[in-house]
């Protein structure tokens, strides 16, 4: 900043302004420019008139027109609704596997259901549906109620062990130590007989003390080799899954006082479509049968 | 325009009374825009903004309606935007979005381009090329031919409106808008079938956004070329400021020789004549020039470099029996050698120096390039996304599963059998969301002309088959058809430990 000069190649008077020795010329500014400012301000006045502008305390004045970005949002939702009416119409009337063998619909519900899984259901499964101990990973192929498109669809809809729905998927394995029904040694026994089942390493002596206590006690709902049994919700216990862990402690926890997970009925507070879109999103993870 | 009766004086030649729009004895805090009515001049450059005039408005105004075949279902528009389906199409060539970067390598060349023609020949972009300094002189042309010549504009200007000036008037403002118009409807036939959108125009068929697009390109043509002017190159346009900025004391800018033509004067009476400059200040200049600047006060902002002032004074120059050229196309340097008494230098060496060269080299290598990536392009192409949530699944039989959302481009025209196959990574084997299939390490699918097929793709590898981490291996897509092949490099993750 200095003080104002006349420009000796111009005679234009400086504003004052120097940089590096270059000066700013208080060159006039053309009048319609004032005009096209004034012009901005009478036109944000209108603006202020016709749409929402002075913030209030719990919301702003509504302008005129009364314009929300609410409302706004709303209707485009309303749109896409009914630029998709046709598929959601196709998806509700076919049967799930058609809906598959269609390329566009296959998308289209893939999509649709991936958005509802966002919303309901990666609380417990986790977004990309990798799931937690005690949560499945929707991603594998191991399925403790099936993972055919109608037994996904049985599960979304009734749930699991959910209180109030007479279809719901129930099972119950027994608290074989905290009832008293197996002793501490005989729980590790069983421990690692589940373990050599899985091909996991383990205590030999202790497995073969186990063999006979798993074949009395497990054998009914998960198989003499521990391949489970669907019908009964009883997991694979010969595979490479563990819904809670497959250290010797954490199965020998299980045996000891079984934690049952829950899932909702989802049937109760979905719609039918959104149901199948979740059936063919989940079956689409990879671990579809 | 070279006359014969050489015998006109300096004094005959009438002195037009007229002041450069931005004389310093103007100046306030905001000025209001004076009138420019720029006199009629014939000439070497006025001839030439002629022909580039009609050159450009002819390209504009005609190539979207030029026709090329590229078969059925393609459009036959020979240049076309086609935002909707995303192609730009220029003859044979058709781009992607994909091959954005054709864009950016046509920016760059713009850029060089721009760098080259300027440091060569000043603004020529300006005087000649701007689409405002075309539809100016298209507008002023309407104007001079409805109005008169600039004397009458003028007095035009301040007579009263009797029904003789609201004839003139409406018809100038009229023939204006059909000009407007008819810029802003040619703009949108680049976006849309051209005959298909042209009928529906006059239908009230069209989209929401083609009258949008013509009602604002009509609005801009009519309020620039009519009456802003000047004012959008002065004050609105950044082209002169960053084109001064590219200049050196080698590009050709029109320039006033003063040392020729100072002092001026125009009574050449015998005893003081041999004082005097060649300049007879007859203010031709100024009354021709379309940015109403004076050419003879230097070298300034405003100057679009439009020559016009040049033709204006050598015509005067014939007339009066004087010396051409006192105000012309000359470099800095020329400029300064003629005034201490020494040649110009030779227009070779202006031209052909360092900077010009470098800049043509680069420009023409940038160019080679992108033809030679045109011809050599891939028309099939794959894209490969790998699932990052989860990074890998555990699988019962303890194998490990990564997803990937595989794209594959088929830009050809025509309908192609592709065959995709996995390669390195042994006992991978993939599986496609949809496709029921058993698990293989090669598939095949028919790819719809000019489409992109996305497909889900899961690979599962036994435990022992894969690294901890990061393994890769590729993707690869062949035409079975033809010889295209295309790779993607992925990357397969494994648990660490
Ligand atoms: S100053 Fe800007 S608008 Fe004017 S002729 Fe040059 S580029 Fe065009
Ligand atoms: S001074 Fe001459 S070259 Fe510059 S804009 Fe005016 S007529 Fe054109």
């Amino acid at each position: 900043m200095s003080e104002k000069k006349t420009d000796e190649v111009t005679g234009i008077d400086t504003t004052g302004h120097e940089w590096d020795g270059i000066r700013e010329l208080d060159n006039p500014l053309p009048r319609w420019w004032l005009w096209t400012f004034l012009a901005c301000i009478v036109w944000a006045f209108g603006y202020m008139v016709f749409y929402p502008a002075i913030p209030l305390v719990s919301e702003a004045t509504p302008g005129v027109l009364g314009y929300s970005s609410r409302a706004s949002v709303h209707q485009d939702i309303q749109e896409a609704r009914v630029a998709q009416s046709e598929m959601i119409s196709k998806v509700d009337s076919l049967a799930l596997a058609d809906i598959r063998n269609d390329a566009d619909l296959l998308q289209f519900a893939i999509n649709g259901g991936r958005a509802a899984y966002s919303v309901n259901c990666s609380q417990c499964h986790g977004s990309g549906a990798a799931g937690s101990p005690g949560y499945p990973n929707l991603n594998d192929d191991e399925w403790i109620w099936g993972g055919n498109l109608e037994s996904i669809a049985t599960t979304l809809q009734h749930g699991i062990r959910h209180p109030g729905d007479d279809d719901t998927r129930f099972s119950e394995m027994p608290a074989f130590g905290r009832d008293g029904i197996l002793d501490k040694e005989q729980v590790k026994a069983v421990a690692n007989r589940v373990l050599a089942l899985a091909g996991q390493p383990h205590d030999t002596e202790l497995a073969t003390a186990g063999t006979e206590l798993y074949a009395d006690n497990c054998a009914a709902c998960h198989g003499e080799t521990g391949k489970g049994d669907r019908e009964q919700g009883a997991p694979n216990l010969s595979d490479a899954i563990w819904l809670y862990g497959s250290s010797e402690a954490e199965i020998a926890r299980q045996i000891h006082a079984p934690r049952h997970g829950v899932m909702p009925a989802w049937g109760d507070r979905l719609d039918p479509v959104t149901i199948k879109q979740l059936t063919i999103y989940v079956h689409s993870l990879g671990g579809g049968e | 325009m070279a006359s014969n009766d050489a015998n006109v004086t300096p004094g005959d030649v009438a002195r037009i009374e007229v002041e450069a729009v931005n004389s310093r004895q103007h100046r306030s805090l905001y000025k209001a825009r004076e009138s420019i009515h720029p006199m009629r001049v014939s000439g070497v450059f006025r001839r030439l903004k002629w022909w580039i005039m009609g050159v450009l408005l002819a390209i504009y105004y005609v190539t979207p309606w030029l026709r090329w075949d590229r078969g059925v279902g393609m459009p036959d528009q020979a240049v076309l935007v086609d935002l909707e389906h995303r192609r730009f199409f220029f003859f044979f060539i058709e781009i992607w979005p994909q091959e954005f970067y054709y864009v950016a390598g046509m920016l760059i060349m713009a850029g060089i381009g721009l760098f080259l023609v300027t440091s060569v020949l000043g603004r020529a972009w300006c005087g000649y090329a701007c689409p405002q300094t075309v539809w100016v002189d298209l507008y002023v042309h309407v104007e001079r031919w409805l109005e008169g010549d600039r004397n009458a504009r003028f007095r035009l200007d301040k007579a009263p409106w009797n029904a003789a000036k609201i004839r003139k008037r409406f018809t100038k403002y009229l023939i204006w808008l059909l000009i407007a118009v008819a810029t802003g409807g040619a703009w949108v036939f680049y976006f849309a079938d051209a005959p298909t959108l042209f009928v529906k125009l006059f239908t009230l068929e069209a989209s929401v956004i083609a009258y949008v697009t013509v009602g604002v390109l009509t609005a801009t043509t009519f309020v620039f070329g009519g009456f802003m002017r000047e004012q959008v190159c002065t004050y609105m346009c950044p082209w002169p400021r960053i084109q001064a900025a590219m200049m050196d004391e080698n590009s050709l800018t029109v320039t006033y020789q003063d040392w020729r033509g100072e002092p001026r004067g125009r009574h050449r009476k015998a005893a003081d004549a041999s004082l005097l400059g060649d300049c007879i200040d007859c203010n031709q200049c100024v009354a021709v020039c379309p940015m109403g600047i004076d050419i003879r006060d230097g070298q300034q902002l405003e100057c679009i470099n439009c020559a016009l002032c040049v033709d204006a004074c050598n015509t005067i120059m014939a007339r009066t029996g004087g010396t051409p050229n006192l105000i012309s196309y000359t470099t800095l340097k020329s400029y300064e050698a003629n005034a201490d008494g020494r040649p110009a230098l030779p227009l070779k060496k202006t031209v052909f120096r360092a900077r010009t060269l470098v800049y043509a080299t680069l420009w023409s290598c940038i160019g080679l390039a992108m033809l030679f990536v045109l011809f050599t392009r891939d028309r099939l192409d794959i894209n490969v996304l790998r699932d990052r949530n989860p990074q890998f699944v555990v699988l019962s039989d303890g194998s490990i599963r990564n997803g990937y959302t595989v794209k594959i481009l088929n830009m050809e025209q025509k309908e192609r059998r592709v065959l995709l196959q996995i390669s390195e990574l042994p006992d991978a084997l993939m599986t496609v969301v949809g496709q029921d299939l058993w698990p293989s390490r090669t598939r095949e699918f028919v790819l719809s002309a000019d489409q992109v097929q996305q497909l889900q793709i899961y690979v599962a590898v036994p435990r022992a088959s894969v690294e901890p981490g990061a393994n890769s291996f590729r993707f690869s897509v062949t035409d079975l058809s033809g010889i295209e092949q295309a790779h993607y490099g992925a990357i397969f993750r494994a648990p660490e430990e």
